[in-house]
């Protein structure tokens, strides 16, 4: 009891929203180490988890395919993609990449240390991040036809027009604000 | 413990308060309320005790400049079905802190690692199986210039709200060798290579045998990258490690993975294969099911996207087993005749797994406790096939409305082994006592987006298996209403179940509501038995009938 009392008031002190991605490493697909905090972009920047297992997640990633090019052409995206395969399935991401014809920078998350510091509890989870680094929306769910959210929403980011937040992310902005 | 916990505790809040750092949270609470259901489960044996079970947990991370800290509190009461008894209770199963100084990143309390591709060493969690096996000690990381990377980790793993009696010491080498030899990125080329040592300390007492209280283990592994090629290998070795998964023996563990691939816009090609004898590893040598392991063996199959088929999975047989995936995925382009706007998808995949060669000792004896077991020639294949998958898809969207997908699947299921569990020495001494299934499935799926946003998805699966569950039928209808509520509903029919009382229905309802990264499902139906896998590991699940609630939230 006590130890959920604590909990609950670290919960409800929590004063600050992050700011860019946690400093862990991920792997290229030619097996390199990089740190995710390198990740930045001076645009809208997706960073979407997912694995080759999760068909929400292919669905979605191929969904944005047909979109990508001119998204980087006009609104500056970039897009990242984080797979949490691990040994078993992590050696089909780069053909399973190439064969779908996804542009997009992808990464191995192989035992979700960067899942786990960015707080994704299941796949697909995708995050929206503004040239600060900032998370300015994310969505934890694919289904047919919600990519033209994300689209909108990058949209809005790369026009600097107001972005339509749910209410989990304005609480966050006022908690950034103090 | 307890003032570790609550230094910990204070040193996150205070400077949250002074909103200072970043914080985020994940949390995750399943539920069921079960019913009793005289059809499904007539003697109820799998009844639980409880109508109503649930569990969660809360993963709370703190990060500040070089410094980060986290705890994750965990809460069973008690577990659903299916799930590792093991866990009962409240607590903080999961806390550490980490900082960088420097080259070197230092961790205290618990954490997860791997080395390599896990063939030695793995620490890590699904929890959707209730498997963590997470190291509770110190960990050092540091980066020694010229692309080399060294790892050292100590401690004990998680064993439910406790950790494990054996400790595990390792090393991890790697070398990123682009960065001494740059002219290789000249010429296109990505090298690396890496080497580890693992020691597991546990005293021995036994009457009879003589166990080693120290085993270690060693890997070497490397990868090449030219071009649109990429090749990467790693082999393992472990001394004598005599356990109850491989029944006392003396035999040293082998593993040997190794996977090719070619990756073009447009196509990809995986060749892999692997071959394990003896390598099962655990921090206790008595630990049984998903208990302490300290090593990782990936199986060399494909995980299923569909409901029937992935209801003869597949998880790596530990004691032993050879095989091999080919996977070849090619794309017609975008604009193309054949392709259309959006092109066409194929994908072809076929893995297959069995039994390593084993023979008896000069003795005559195998699989004897206290022996080396038996003898195995890496050059001959084994006589018991596990595992038999041959698969392929075909998708194509038409256009912005109307999606299709189209899979074959032609299994081989020894469900001997890999349900009844028995081992290779006993269907060794009783040929053809093993009874492989043939399954035969078919699945399309269709993607229809209607007016107002709405779109709906649905799923017509067959399987047709020659015994064990039999032919069944299934249909599903998700229609998602807004960007917030999705609908579904899906039925599963047994009609061809060997045994005429259990040619039944399952169907499951379900409602599942999104606000923003909260998550909320709500299902009733029944459940069927079987196996219920994430990752390549597996864990039994009872029938049940009932009404289930999950909820996942992150900040």
């Amino acid at each position: 009891m006590r130890q959920l009392l604590l909990l609950s008031i670290l919960v409800i002190s929590i004063g600050a929203f992050g700011q860019g991605l946690p400093d862990v490493t991920i792997q290229t697909l030619k097996k390199q180490s990089i740190k995710a905090s390198e990740l930045t972009h001076d645009g809208p920047m997706v960073v979407s988890f997912w694995a080759t297992w999760c068909k929400p997640c292919i669905s979605e990633l191929d969904a944005m395919a047909d979109y990508h090019e001119d998204l980087v052409a006009d609104a500056n995206l970039r897009m990242v993609a984080i797979s949490i395969d691990n040994a078993r399935t992590s050696s089909r991401v780069a053909p399973f990449v190439a064969s779908r014809g996804w542009n997009y920078d992808v990464y191995v998350d192989a035992n979700s240390d960067l899942r786990r510091a960015m707080g994704v509890n299941n796949v697909p989870h995708t995050f929206l991040l503004n040239a600060q680094g900032e998370i300015v929306w994310e969505s934890n769910r694919y289904v047919p036809g919600e990519e033209e959210v994300l689209i909108e929403q990058i949209e809005a980011l790369a026009h600097n027009e107001k972005l339509k937040l749910n209410r989990g992310e304005i609480m966050r902005s006022q908690s950034t604000q103090q | 413990m307890k003032a570790f916990r609550l230094a910990l505790i204070a040193y996150l809040l205070m400077p949250t308060l002074h909103g200072q750092g970043k914080v985020s949270v994940l949390f995750q609470s399943d539920a069921q309320w079960y019913l009793e259901d005289k059809v499904l489960d007539p003697t109820g044996e799998f009844y639980p005790d409880e109508e109503f079970l649930g569990q969660g947990h809360a993963l709370i991370t703190y990060q500040s400049g070089n410094f980060t800290a986290g705890l994750r509190y965990e809460n069973y009461q008690n577990v659903i079905l299916g799930f590792p008894t093991g866990y009962r209770g409240e607590g903080i199963a999961y806390r550490y802190a980490q900082w960088q100084q420097g080259d070197w990143n230092f961790t205290v309390g618990n954490y997860y690692e791997q080395f390599g591709s896990g063939l030695i060493f793995r620490s890590y969690e699904e929890r959707g199986l209730g498997l963590d096996n997470a190291m509770d000690g110190v960990r050092l990381i540091g980066d020694l210039g010229n692309g080399l990377q060294i790892k050292a980790v100590m401690g004990r793993q998680r064993l439910y709200f406790a950790t494990g009696e054996g400790v595990l010491r390792g090393v991890d080498l790697g070398w990123d060798l682009t960065q001494p030899f740059p002219k290789l990125l000249d010429k296109g080329v990505f090298a690396s290579i890496g080497a580890s040592f693992v020691s597991k300390f546990q005293r021995g007492y036994d009457p009879i045998l003589n166990l080693p209280n120290n085993v270690g283990a060693w890997a070497i592994r490397g990868d090449v990258s030219k071009g649109l090629w990429d090749w990467s290998s790693e082999y393992a070795y472990k001394i004598n490690d005599p356990s109850y998964d491989n029944g006392y023996i003396y035999r040293p563990g082998q593993a040997l993975v190794s996977t090719l691939t070619f990756a073009k816009k447009g196509f990809g090609l995986l060749l892999s294969g692997k071959r394990i004898d003896n390598m099962s590893f655990r921090s206790d040598r008595n630990a049984q099911q998903f208990d302490l392991f300290v090593n990782f063996l990936p199986s060399s199959t494909t995980p299923h996207l569909y409901a029937l088929p992935s209801l003869y999975p597949y998880a790596t047989q530990i004691n032993g087993e050879q095989g091999g995936q080919v996977e070849v995925s090619y794309q017609l382009p975008r604009g193309s005749k054949l392709g259309g706007k959006y092109g066409t998808l194929f994908v072809f995949n076929a893995s297959i797994a069995q039994s390593i060669d084993k023979q008896v000792l000069d003795d005559g004896s195998m699989a004897q406790a206290g022996s080396m077991g038996y003898q195995s020639d890496w050059l001959k294949a084994g006589e018991i096939p596990y595992f038999q998958d041959i698969n392929a898809s075909w998708s194509k969207k038409y256009s912005r409305s109307y999606k299709t997908m189209l899979t074959f699947y032609d299994l081989r299921y020894n469900k001997t082994v890999l349900i009844d569990g028995v081992g290779d020495a006993v269907i060794l001494d009783s040929p053809n006592m093993d009874s492989v299934i043939h399954v035969q499935a078919v699945v399309w799926e269709n993607q229809f987006r209607l007016a107002n946003k709405q779109t709906l998805r649905s799923e017509i699966q067959l399987a047709l298996a020659d015994g064990y569950r039999g032919d069944m039928a299934m249909g599903l209808l998700e229609w998602t209403i807004s960007s917030n509520w999705t609908l579904a509903a899906q039925d599963i029919y047994n009609y061809g179940h060997p045994t005429p009382s259990r040619r039944l229905h399952y169907p499951i309802v379900s409602v599942i509501h999104f606000n923003g990264p909260t998550r909320f499902q709500i299902g009733y139906g029944r459940q069927q038995q079987g196996v219920f896998c994430v990752g390549g590991v597996c864990r039994v699940v009872p029938p049940s009938n009932g009404l289930s609630i999950s909820i996942t939230s992150s900040l």
